[in-house]
């Protein structure tokens, strides 16, 4: 269908549409999966992503170098997310709000919970507890996060990108990614043994 | 050859995330490397840290719907028909 109508664009245009739509279908999983993070539902998701591949194709020549393709667009679904955010909010806001400060949230490491000894392990703690943990245990500790450090967990941990990236696509210096990091990170793992406690995942001696 | 500064548990905690990331300097990176080759339970923090990220890697990793596919093609479909931005 679509080499039909391509069949009628010069032939630069249909270059760069193949070459824009090639690398957008590599990156649609990708994509789909931190929207879904972020937006936390299905169709929510899908529209962000939508959006942001319009947009993407929109403002194509401001990107300059296609090696940075993942990072440019992967910056647009996050400005669309937040910009959809501050939409929605009943009271504008200019800037999502940080979370109150806590060292106990930043220090919390499931590794030192695991070797507590009163807790009774066969074999290696760790591994028994990410074994026990499910996927859905996983996305519902990172679903839980405020917003901000929400989203640092996901373009570092689960997209991998560096924190000078990251720093680029929120709009803040790379010290606030650092802190968003550690307090989201912190936040995820003692979400992960509260809820592994309540499933009863970890047996006391 | 360069001698290699030891560094204490707290110090190495201090870093490791940051190390797991790739986000350390290259003196920080050999201290990392070298306490955590001497001192095992750092080692095994780290392989703990490592493993989790890897789980959230994977987690991360959505499954389209097919009724999204083709909305997603249907919207390459649309961009024939716009007007290019830098064409006379």
């Amino acid at each position: 269908m679509f080499a039909e109508a391509a069949r009628e664009l010069p032939l630069k245009q249909v270059d760069e549409r193949h070459v824009f739509e090639a690398t957008v279908i590599g990156l649609l999983d990708q994509l789909f999966g931190a929207a879904l993070r972020l937006a936390k539902n299905r169709e929510d998701a899908e529209d962000l992503v939508a959006e942001t591949v319009t947009k993407a194709w929109a403002s194509r020549h401001s990107l300059k170098d296609q090696d940075k393709f993942r990072a440019w667009i992967f910056r647009i679904l996050t400005n669309t997310f937040m910009s959809d955010r501050r939409k929605q909010a009943v009271r504008p806001q200019t800037a999502i709000v940080e979370p109150h400060r806590s060292d106990e949230e930043e220090a919390f490491s499931l590794f030192e919970q695991l070797h507590q000894p009163f807790l009774l392990w066969w074999g290696n703690p760790e591994k028994q507890f990410l074994n026990n943990l499910l996927a859905k245990d996983l996305e519902l500790a990172v679903d839980a996060l405020p917003e901000s450090f929400r989203m640092a967990v996901i373009l570092s941990d689960m997209e991998g990108f560096s924190y000078q990236e990251i720093s680029r696509m929120l709009n803040v210096p790379v010290g606030t990614v650092r802190s968003r990091l550690a307090r989201g990170r912190g936040l995820l793992q003692k979400a992960l043994w509260e809820h592994a406690k309540d499933a009863g995942l970890i047996h006391g001696r | 050859m360069k001698t290699v500064k030891t560094i204490g548990c707290q110090e190495a905690l201090k870093h490791l995330l940051a190390y797991l990331d790739q986000e350390v300097g290259a003196g920080t990176q050999r201290e990392m490397a070298h306490h955590l080759k001497v001192c095992r339970a750092c080692f095994s923090r780290a392989e703990f840290e490592r493993s989790l990220k890897t789980r959230l890697r994977e987690v991360g990793r959505g499954t389209t719907r097919t009724s999204f596919e083709k909305r997603v093609n249907a919207l390459f479909g649309q961009f024939d028909d716009e007007h290019e931005p830098d064409s006379p």
